[in-house]
Parts: structure tokens; C-alpha cells; sequence
């Protein structure tokens, strides 16, 4: 019954590893009953935001182009997405020349100019010791303002993301070893007992910045998401909830036990 | 029509009176082409999708080479035994009469009457109940009739009741059957001998039906409310099912025995509803928890999914035991709360709390029904005890749609009366008594 990731795992482990902790943490994983127990337990979440950046043309405006976007899946943080996903295949419209595009290495954006809305569907492939099966995000492209009256600029674009986050339920160990200090990566809190090789060395700092979004030119157009709005939203309306059921619940004892010596009266009446 | 304008009636659009303007529009969407448009309104005035008529062949004439005259002739029927003779007009072509049976010969179908020699009577048809006698008499007015058994039974000699013949008839034609099949598995897919016809069960299912044609309409209520409170009861019974509840038997005593009462369905159903109360608290969360813990298991099953399908799923598991109006509720309540229908930051917790919230609000609207029905319990009961008097009935509406703190405070007037009967106590007790108004902590 172990998960397939984790039988990569032992094979991927094997020339890397040397040590005797994570050989006798191998061998704990190797028992399908505490390996499975362990693993079910953690779940690593990606908090990632997708969405498309357009800009009017204005003057150099043509029929068939009038906008220049950007569609995009970025780290809701902006940081590398690329410890995670491998490439970012987005599938445009078929009017669009080879609409199947690939792109292998992080930031994974896309940039076409264009004059229509239409749906693009991104097909995320993950690194082999962290899922084998890919994972679809559909976006639709926008590059009209929500707004029918606010006049198109060609300096401020029209922008639309969303939050969302990718849950892996059952992390293959290299995968949680791989990205436990990445800020990418929300990593959960894990079990007593529970440790972990060391992370390998970091790669040089060249290469993981140009992953990351920090720096894109388009930084300054990405929205800000933070859960605290929503979170005190949430609780305020279940403390409202809450309230109203206590009454309810209230309401309806009294009515019974008001209920309870009527009841007796009308036996009577019936036995009459 | 201008009796129409004398009595300022409003002209119907009829055709007729609309021909001038409207024609080339009635025309071009209807085409009654080589039939007058009147003649064309009888068939049923619109045009059908797939033209019942065939509009061509009604103007047509004879071909020329053809020369048609009508003659009186003869003609027999194949149907008949007697050889009449009767006449007839018959259209003639060319000199040449139309040949073939009389044409409404085919519609004088038969049915196929086993016919049994003295032999075969006396090896496998003789029966304690019945001469042979009977039996040949009934045999031919079957053939007569046509196996219409009530004619048959109407037209028997001595006084058999139509269940009766049926069971001679059936029976007799199986054994025949059998007797001459060359071998048993031959006639085994024949339909007299896979399903012998059974007297008894036929009997209590005329019965039955005999006796449902003869409910009154007093009756037909009373069953019918019997059945919904059964109905309700057992829907409680198994919410409950999953904590534990000794008081079930009891309650499902009391129903049957009470069934005809009046009063009693309220009684019945109020002790029940006291018992369920704290169960049925317990038992939708107990069931949530086994939704939430499936569905949790299958989403383990895709290895990696979006935080939104997450939600989505659990939200359906959560709602598959409603109906689609107490959805739309929860999400007009979700609304009214100011909380997005769809969490803009779905993060771990924001989801989560977001399921609880959606929880919690169908738990609301359960306990604001249950509400209901106990008030509504409430003055149905005094009604059938005492006598209704004349009371001002006060407004019932308890809000559950929208969100108002409103129809909550209505609730919180009645309590403090004696009883939640509201129709039934008259304006002046009403009045009288001093009523006690618990100060609204909003």
C-alpha cells in the first residue's frame, strides 16, 4: 500500500543519502503501516496566485492586436515557484500560432498580444518526487476593464489574480526534505518524533532569484492577498450564527416544557 | 362584428376580420397552400412540424388516362360463416373492379379457444367443483364472447362469480396445454403455464382496490396525515440512528394505535419530537463528521488538488442531505452575513472556517423549521381539542429567510404567554394579562 511518490523516493535516495539517521528513517518508512501513518498526517501546501497582467496598445493599437498580456502562475508571496513545479504548460486559443506553449523554468509566464477573451487552461507538471500527476488551473483572459465607463490607458493595465493553494496530502519524504526551509512552500508543523535529512545545499543565489517574481517588472501591478480580512469576516458572521442558534435552541425548550402539562390535560380529556 | 363594436367586446384576431393586413403575414408563416385558410383552421389552424396532411394531394385530379365510373355490386365478407350477399357503390377503373377481400374483413380478429374431446375431459379435466356440463357451456360462451368474462359470467346458466369461471377457464386450458405438449419444457415459456392464474390473490386484490375506489374524502385525509406523520417520525428515527434512542418503540406504539384520533396527531408527535430533540442535535453533526471524513479520504486519493476543489467538494458533502432550496438559503444568509460566496483567500483556515460557517447556517435553518413546526404543532393541537374562538390571530410570520432580528423578537412575545396557541385565546384574556417583555439584548 505504499503511495508511489514514496517508492521513487527510495530509489531516488538511495545515491544520494549516506548517514545513519536517515537510513534508520528509511527503514521506518519501509513499514507500510508507520509510513503510512506518518505520512497521512502531513500536508504540504503551495500558496500560489495565477492570473493575467493586459495592456492597452493604445495608438499602436491594431485590429488583431490590441492588447499585450501576460498570464501567469506566480508564489502568493512572489517567491520561486520553481522548487515545486517543473513547467507550466498554458494552452491558448487555437487561433493563436502553436497555442500549446511549455514553459520549463520559473517565473512560469506567458506574454502574447491579442484582442479577444478567452479561456487559457494551465496544466502544472510537478517535480518527479513530488507528484506524478499534473494539475489544472483555468483562467479566463481579461483585458477589458470590469468597468464599462473607466477609460483603458496604456499605462495602467487591467489586472486580474486569484488565490489559490496547492495541497499535496501525502509528501513523499525528498519532497518534504527538499523544500523544508523554502519560503515558497508552507510547510506544516511535524509529528513528535518525526525528523528529517538535511536540506541539500542551497543553490546559488543567482539562480534561485531569477525563479522568483520579487523583481519582475510587473511586481508592481500584483494585488495583495491576505487572509486576516477574511479570517475576522468569518468570525464574525459565525459568532452571529452561534448567537441566533443559542436562541433558537432557547425558544424551542421553552416551548416544550410549557408543552409538558398541556399534554397531561388532553390525555385526560381523552379518557373521558 | 359590429355587434361586437355595439357591445364594446374586444374583437378576437380572428382571420377573417384581420384578412386584409394580416394575410401576407399569415401567409408567408403559415402556407395553407391549395386549401382555402379557413379550411386549413379546422385541421387545428397552426402549421405542424411534420404536416399530417398532405396538402398536395387534396387538389389533385385523376390522372387523365384513367376513367373512373361507380358501380352497385355485390360483395361477400370472409368475415362472415352465412355467405351474404350484401351490395355496395365500388369505384371502377377502366372498367376493371378492385379485387381483394372486403377490406374491413382483417379487424374481425379471434380468440383461440382451446377445444377439448370427451377423452381428454375425462383424463386430466375432471374436477370435483364442476360437471362437464358446466364446463363445456362455459367453453362456449368464452368462444362467443370472446373471453370477456363479465358478459360470461353474466350469461352462465347457474351463479358462478367471474373469479370462478376465470380459475375453470385458466385452468383447464394449462392442463390441456400440458397434456398435449410433446414435452414439458416445450410449453414452458408459454404465458398460461409460467403464471397459473390465482383465484385467491385475485380476490384480495379487487378487494383492495374496490375498497380504495370507496374511501370518502374524509378518510383519504385522515390517511394521508397519518402517513406524513409516520413519514416524519421514521426521518427522525433514523437521524437518530446513528447516536443511540430508546424512546423509538414507544412512539411508534403510540401512532399505530392512535392512527384514528384527530387529536392525537399532535400528541403523538410532540412527546417524540421532545425525545428526538437532543438527538437530533447530536445526530447531523455525527453524519457531517462521516461526510467530511470521505471526502477527505478521496481528496487524499488525487495526490495533489487546489485548496478551492477542496472546498468545493467538502461544501457538496456537506449539503448532499438537502434539498436545493436550503442551499440558495444558506448562500442568501452567507450574503446577508457580507461573507463571499467563494473565500477570496482560500488558505487552510479561511477554508475550514469558511465549512464551519456553512454548517453552522444550515444547523440555524434546521432549528428555525423545527421551530416552525412546533408552533404550527402547537395551535393544530388546540384545535382539535376545544373549541376555536374567535381570536385575533396574530402575525406568524417568523422571518427564517432573510436575517432580520425582527421576526425573532415575535417569537420572544409569544413565549411569555400561557401557551403558544395563538388563535385560540380571544383578544380580551389576551389583553388582560400583563404582559412581561424580556428586554431584547441586541
Amino acid at each position: 500500500m505504499t503511495n508511489s511518490s514514496s517508492s521513487k523516493m527510495h530509489s531516488q535516495d538511495r545515491p544520494e543519502i549516506s548517514g545513519s539517521t536517515t537510513k534508520s528513517q528509511r527503514t521506518k518508512m519501509g513499514k507500510p503501516e508507520d509510513g503510512e501513518k506518518k505520512l497521512k498526517d502531513i500536508e504540504i501546501s503551495v500558496p500560489i496566485v495565477y492570473g493575467n497582467v493586459a495592456f492597452w496598445l493604445g495608438k499602436k493599437a491594431s485590429e488583431y492586436q490590441s492588447h499585450k498580456w501576460t498570464v501567469y502562475v506566480r508564489g502568493a508571496t512572489n517567491e520561486d515557484l520553481g522548487v515545486v513545479i517543473k513547467r507550466a504548460v498554458f494552452q491558448l486559443h487555437s487561433s493563436f500560432n502553436s497555442p500549446t506553449r511549455i514553459v520549463e523554468t520559473p517565473p512560469f509566464e506567458l506574454s502574447e498580444a491579442g484582442w479577444g477573451e478567452f479561456e487559457i487552461a494551465i496544466t502544472l507538471f510537478f517535480h518527479s518526487d513530488v507528484c506524478d500527476k499534473p494539475l489544472n488551473l483555468y483562467h479566463h483572459l481579461k483585458l477589458y476593464p470590469e468597468d464599462e465607463s473607466t477609460t483603458m490607458s496604456t499605462k495602467k493595465p487591467v489586472v486580474v489574480e486569484f488565490y489559490d493553494e496547492i495541497a499535496f496530502p501525502e509528501p513523499s519524504e525528498s519532497f518534504l526534505a527538499r523544500v523544508q526551509n523554502h519560503p515558497a512552500v508552507t510547510f506544516p508543523r511535524l509529528p513528535g518524533g518525526f525528523t528529517l535529512p538535511p536540506p541539500l545545499p542551497v543553490e546559488d543565489a543567482n539562480r534561485r532569484k531569477r525563479g522568483d517574481t520579487k523583481d519582475n517588472p510587473l511586481t508592481q501591478w500584483f494585488m495583495n492577498f491576505s487572509e486576516a480580512d477574511e479570517l475576522l469576516q468569518l468570525a464574525a458572521a459565525r459568532q452571529q450564527v452561534q448567537a441566533h442558534i443559542a436562541k433558537l435552541r432557547r425558544q424551542i425548550s421553552l416551548i416544550d416544557a410549557q408543552r409538558q402539562p398541556l399534554k397531561s390535560c388532553s390525555d385526560q380529556l381523552n379518557l373521558l | 362584428m359590429d355587434a361586437k363594436d355595439i357591445l364594446g367586446l374586444p374583437k378576437t384576431p380572428l382571420p377573417i376580420t384581420q384578412e386584409k393586413k394580416s394575410r401576407p403575414q399569415k401567409d408567408s408563416q403559415r402556407k395553407p397552400d391549395g386549401i382555402s385558410r379557413e379550411v386549413y383552421a379546422l385541421t387545428g389552424g397552426l402549421a405542424p412540424l411534420m404536416p399530417s396532411i398532405d396538402v398536395s394531394q387534396l387538389k389533385r385530379r385523376p390522372a387523365s388516362d384513367e376513367k373512373i365510373t361507380w358501380q352497385w355490386l355485390p360483395f361477400t365478407n370472409s368475415a362472415r360463416k352465412d355467405n351474404l350477399q350484401l351490395y355496395h357503390w365500388v369505384r371502377v377503373v377502366n372498367g376493371v373492379p378492385p379485387t381483394g377481400d372486403y377490406s374491413f374483413a382483417k379487424y374481425n380478429k379471434l380468440v383461440d379457444v382451446i377445444k377439448y374431446t370427451d377423452e381428454e375431459y375425462e383424463k386430466y379435466l375432471t374436477d370435483p367443483m364442476w360437471t362437464k356440463e358446466e364446463t363445456d357451456q362455459l367453453f362456449d360462451l368464452c368462444e362467443r364472447f370472446d373471453l370477456r368474462f363479465i358478459v360470461i359470467a353474466d350469461r352462465f346458466p347457474s351463479s358462478r362469480t367471474v373469479e370462478e369461471l376465470k380459475e375453470r377457464y385458466y385452468s383447464v386450458s394449462r392442463a390441456i396445454l400440458i397434456a398435449r405438449a410433446p414435452s414439458p419444457g416445450d410449453v414452458a415459456s408459454h404465458p398460461l403455464v409460467k403464471e397459473p392464474y390465482n383465484l385467491s390473490q385475485e380476490r384480495e386484490r379487487k378487494r383492495a382496490l374496490s375498497m380504495v375506489l370507496s374511501q370518502t374524502k374524509q378518510q383519504e385525509r385522515k390517511d394521508a396525515e397519518v402517513l406524513a406523520e409516520a413519514k416524519r417520525i421514521q426521518e427522525t428515527r433514523m437521524a437518530a440512528r446513528g447516536a443511540e434512542e430508546p424512546e423509538l418503540p414507544v412512539t411508534s406504539n403510540a401512532v399505530t394505535e392512535s392512527a384514528d384520533k384527530a387529536v392525537v396527531p399532535g400528541d403523538t408527535v410532540s412527546p417524540s419530537s421532545n425525545a428526538q430533540l437532543p438527538v437530533t442535535a447530536v445526530a447531523p453533526s455525527a453524519l457531517a463528521v462521516a461526510d467530511n471524513a470521505s471526502t477527505l479520504a478521496s481528496l487524499r486519493m488525487l495526490w495533489v488538488y487546489l485548496r478551492t476543489y477542496a472546498l468545493e467538494q467538502m461544501v457538496q458533502a456537506a449539503s448532499s442531505s438537502v434539498g436545493l432550496r436550503t442551499i440558495k438559503r444558506v448562500e442568501q444568509t452567507l450574503q446577508d452575513l457580507g461573507v463571499n460566496l467563494k473565500p477570496k483567500v482560500p488558505t487552510k483556515t479561511v477554508c475550514a472556517e469558511h465549512l464551519e460557517l456553512r454548517k453552522e447556517i444550515l444547523t440555524l435553518l434546521n432549528l428555525q423549521k423545527q421551530l416552525q413546526y412546533k408552533e404550527a404543532e402547537g395551535s393544530s393541537f388546540r384545535e382539535g381539542s376545544f373549541v376555536e374562538m374567535p381570536g385575533s390571530p396574530k402575525d406568524r410570520t417568523f422571518v427564517p429567510d432573510s436575517f432580520g432580528f425582527g421576526g425573532e423578537r415575535v417569537g420572544k412575545r409569544d413565549q411569555k404567554r400561557k401557551g403558544p396557541g395563538r388563535q385560540l385565546e380571544g383578544p380580551s384574556p389576551a389583553h388582560k394579562r400583563p404582559r412581561k417583555m424580556k428586554a431584547p439584548d441586541l
